[in-house]
């Protein structure tokens, strides 16, 4: 990205930081905790989301077969089924569906799919007149902006903004003011249009091939309205909406609220089958049920036999668009989907569907929003890897950018694996590992050298790299060689209880080595042999720039380096947070399923290690006790999907300390994006709200580098890994 | 269904801000005059044939007395105790539209089709969708919004609902 780009990216940041931060933060966060409020009361959401997902696999392979079985239930019905090759060809359908039947006006429930199709705009250019009956889209109509959440798509404005939104584009004779008063004027505004109106649209949750059934998940009550209300409807579904029969259906009930607003059911789970026997509704007659049901279902493909072809995409069809990787994604909680959205979706998601449907420069303005954090994984209620598909279209994206000038400058330097087309910034945060070597080899003059103010000018112009932010400094002696230097392991192997690999990631190694100190005399106290080999850097910080090729050459030779130590019974013990979830979590995506098992089986987080340590009998005294000591600890994200943040917690309970955790999602920091002159100020206001929970703390502690690294920022005192803090000095 | 489920049931539509009472068949249309505010409409009850024709509401309505009615009395073809969920069929007789449009809802539900939890009624719900009965909403409490900056019940749906159990059927 070039400097202008940085610049304007970051102007529109903060723009939206100032205007619709607020009123997302405080929305996205709410749902964000009733979400975790009704998973922690229903204990078979785990089970169920594996249900779901399964279902939703066989569903989407046996695709081809659904659509000509809800097409023959549908008929049978009396309906009609449409299979729109793309936008254009569903409107025009929908256009001539209006034309037939001479609709003058329609009104809509909400539906991210016409959203998608943009059907609104193309009615209203043939003059015929569409109402957003969702309350939610009713403020967009009238603000005519586009939404910024899948469930809650005005959720950007707070009430005093659509008082005054309402007040000025109606001007009601008494002004609107509260929540109930907007209420009611709205409800009564498309109540009339709703009993006006020729033609109701919907979308679908849920499709049931076998009886030809729209399911449409509501709290409102208009979706219900609009489809029994005027005599035509018209469903408009994204073909991945198909489930078999009702039998699958009740997993998805079960989650998806939950899912979406920690609610165990939705006030209106509506399954129609249509034309539906319910009689028609002409508040210009004097009898129900004069007219005849005409109903027509729009099976929407836009791209999407395509994802499905796809092996890395494939899995974004089976989203079913509850909107909780937003709600669980701290960046989004700051922005919202009108930074972290392309045309017509938002949140982590998003990058999926825009890929798919709208193609990847949809794609390019918010790709790097998603920062690897891995909240959303376990929120998703089918099991999508959401940062998979933001890695994988990032790599993908990364390919199509023109070759960058600065490529032969650092080609020497960065030894990457990667085609030319690879931003400098990227390839500078994805090679960090090399730059580590360098640095610590020169430091401390790399260190004063980076500091100074010419150097971080360049920095931030050629790289993007924010002068703000402070950069780390680099240690002159690395954690190998101080190893070595004090003749290994004071622990012989006939002596120990265990044998451990410590992994000397780049940021113990060549910036932090106390932590790995530390974690060297602390597994030694407690009667464990070690050794510090040399071993590369992960992977991780290629795979956060999209660069999946070199994450994978790197992964390769951590594999290399470790298997022996694996084979001969030794445990690989790891500090930093985001390369033991690398080893955990993508490493099968890049290595072999053998070789990435036999890796994952016998590595541990450093904290998790110890844990188990203690627990089978080695002997606590060793280590720093805590005597009722208070300690603020924050746990990595990609630790937190893990479970292994709450080692760390067990450890220094057991060891006495009274502890104090942090419930933001993520520190905002995130490696490399927190640098990034485009991204710091978001980073900072994600920052904001874990340090001022932890503003009076006296010790603060943080598993993450970069965690600990914005949380001195912020608060300007240490942040160490709780290893340092118990270990033996 | 046992008094656990009765008992579920009323609990869970408590929570929801939902009344509940209960009648046997015969006394249903002392009953229903007791809970509905006038005027009223309603569709029949299939488990209490004539109980509501022996009552003030109106079992044919026109759109004009469903637009202006303040009370929709329907039949729940079943409900779900776990969630405090009335299964509203949606057929002919008008069952959508009639729990739909008025401000109040009210929901008879025969006692032996109260289900225990979700996985109770889908297997009941599979066995309608073979037979052809496959258009059916799921009603959980009041229709509600929080687009408007808070949340605000009554919306396009009722803003009041009062289920009554029938202990005989």
């Amino acid at each position: 990205m070039s400097r202008n780009a940085d610049e304007s990216r970051a102007e529109r940041i903060r723009a939206i930081l100032e205007t619709e931060g607020p009123a997302v933060s405080a929305n996205a966060s709410l749902l964000n905790e009733k979400r975790y409020d009704a998973i922690d009361s229903f204990p078979a959401y785990d089970e169920l989301r594996s249900e779901a997902r399964g279902i939703k696999e066989d569903a989407i392979a046996q695709l081809p077969e659904l659509i000509d079985r809800v097409t023959e239930a549908v008929e049978d019905n009396g309906g009609t089924v449409y299979l729109a090759a793309d936008a254009a060809d569903a409107n025009a359908y929908v256009e001539s569906v209006a034309a037939d039947r001479g609709v003058d006006s329609v009104v809509k429930s909400k539906s991210m799919t016409t959203e998608e199709i943009e059907v609104n705009d193309h009615l209203e250019s043939r003059e015929i007149d569409v109402w957003e009956t969702d309350l939610g889209e009713f403020v967009l109509q009238v603000a005519d902006e586009a939404p910024s959440h899948l469930v809650g798509p005005a959720m950007h404005k707070s009430r005093a903004e659509i008082a005054a939104l309402f007040n000025g584009h109606f001007e009601p004779e008494e002004p609107l003011e509260t929540a109930e008063e907007l209420t009611r004027f709205a409800r009564d505004y498309l109540g009339e249009r709703i009993r006006e109106a020729d033609m109701g649209m919907t979308g679908a949750n849920f499709v049931l091939a076998e009886s030809g059934t729209i399911v449409l998940v509501t709290n409102e009550g208009n979706a219900r309205k609009s489809a029994v209300t005027p005599d035509t409807h018209v469903a408009v579904a994204g073909v991945e909406k198909l489930l078999p029969s009702v039998a699958e259906l009740e997993p998805f009930v079960q989650l998806i609220a939950r899912a979406a607003t920690g609610q165990p059911i939705a006030q209106y789970v509506s399954m129609l089958s249509p034309p539906t026997e319910s009689p028609t509704l002409d508040f210009e007659s004097d009898e129900l049920g004069g007219g005849d049901r005409e109903f027509h279902l729009v099976l929407l493909d836009n791209g999407r036999f395509d994802l499905r072809e796809d092996d890395e995409l494939r899995e974004t069809l089976y989203c079913i668009r509850c909107g909780a990787c937003a709600n669980s994604c701290a960046n989004f909680q700051s922005v919202g989907g009108h930074a972290f959205g392309g045309e017509t979706y938002t949140g982590g998601i998003a990058t999926g569907w825009e890929a798919g449907v709208h193609g990847a420069e949809s794609v390019a303005e918010f790709n790097d929003l998603c920062t690897g954090c891995t909240r959303c994984v376990n929120a998703c209620p089918v099991e999508i890897d959401i940062p998979w598909i933001n890695t994988v279209v990032r790599d993908r994206l990364n390919r199509g950018q023109d070759p960058d000038r600065f490529d032969h400058l650092v080609d020497g330097l960065l030894p990457d694996e990667e085609a030319p087309g690879f931003t400098l910034q990227k390839r500078l945060f994805g090679n960090f590992e090399s730059l580590a070597r360098v640095g610590s080899a020169t430091a401390p003059v790399s260190n004063r050298l980076a500091s100074s103010r010419p150097v971080r000018a360049v920095l931030e112009r050629a790289v993007g790299i924010d002068r703000r932010r402070e950069l780390p400094t680099f240690a002159r002696r690395t954690l190998i060689d101080w190893f070595d230097a004090r003749g290994g392991s004071r622990v012989a192997p006939a002596d120990a209880t265990r044998e451990a690999v410590v992994y000397p990631d780049t940021y113990t190694n060549y910036l932090s080595p106390e932590r790995g100190k530390a974690t060297v005399r602390a597994l030694e106290s407690l009667g464990v042999a070690v050794r510090v080999p040399p071993v590369g850097e992960s992977g991780r910080a290629p795979l956060s720039q999209g660069m999946v090729d070199t994450a994978r050459a790197r992964a390769s030779d951590v594999y290399g380096s470790l298997a022996e130590h694996v084979d001969a019974g030794r445990d690989v013990v790891v500090i930093e947070p985001s390369d033991h979830a690398m080893i955990h979590r993508e490493y099968e995506r890049l290595l072999p399923a053998a070789s990435a098992r036999r890796l994952r089986e016998s590595s541990y987080d450093v904290m998790e290690y110890v844990y188990g340590l203690l627990e089978n009998g080695a002997d606590a005294d060793a280590l720093r006790a805590g005597d009722g000591e208070a300690v603020a600890y924050h746990g990595h994200c990609q630790g937190r999907t893990l479970g292994t943040d709450a080692y760390a917690v067990a450890v220094l309970e057991r060891l006495g300390y009274d502890v104090r955790t942090s419930d933001v999602e993520c520190c905002g920091m995130a490696g490399s994006f927190g640098y990034k002159r485009a991204y710091y100020e978001l980073s900072v206001d994600v920052g904001e709200p874990l340090a001022d929970s932890f503003a009076d703390a006296e010790t603060v502690l943080a598993s993450g580098t970069s965690c600990g690294e914005q949380l001195e920022a912020l608060l300007e005192r240490p942040a160490r890994h709780p290893i340092e803090h118990v270990g033996p000095q | 269904m046992g008094s656990q489920t009765r008992q579920r049931l009323t609990e869970a539509l408590e929570s929801l801000a939902v009344t509940t009472s209960s009648a046997t068949a015969a006394d249903l249309p002392d009953h229903v005059a007791r809970v509905i505010d006038e005027p009223a409409v309603g569709a029949p009850l299939p488990f209490a044939p004539g109980a509501l024709e022996a009552t003030a509401v109106d079992t044919d309505p026109t759109p004009d007395s469903l637009a202006s009615a303040r009370t929709g009395v329907t039949p729940a073809r079943f409900a779900i105790a776990e969630y405090g969920t009335l299964a509203i069929p949606s057929t002919s007789a008008g069952e959508e539209p009639v729990s739909l449009y008025p401000p109040k809802h009210v929901a008879v539900v025969a006692e032996s089709d109260v289900y225990d939890d979700l996985g109770g009624a889908f297997d009941r719900l599979a066995g309608e969708f073979a037979d052809g009965t496959d258009s059916v909403v799921f009603a959980t409490g009041v229709s509600a919004t929080a687009d408007m900056g808070e949340l605000v019940e009554g919306v396009h749906g009722p803003r009041e609902v009062h289920v009554v159990v029938v202990t005989d059927r």
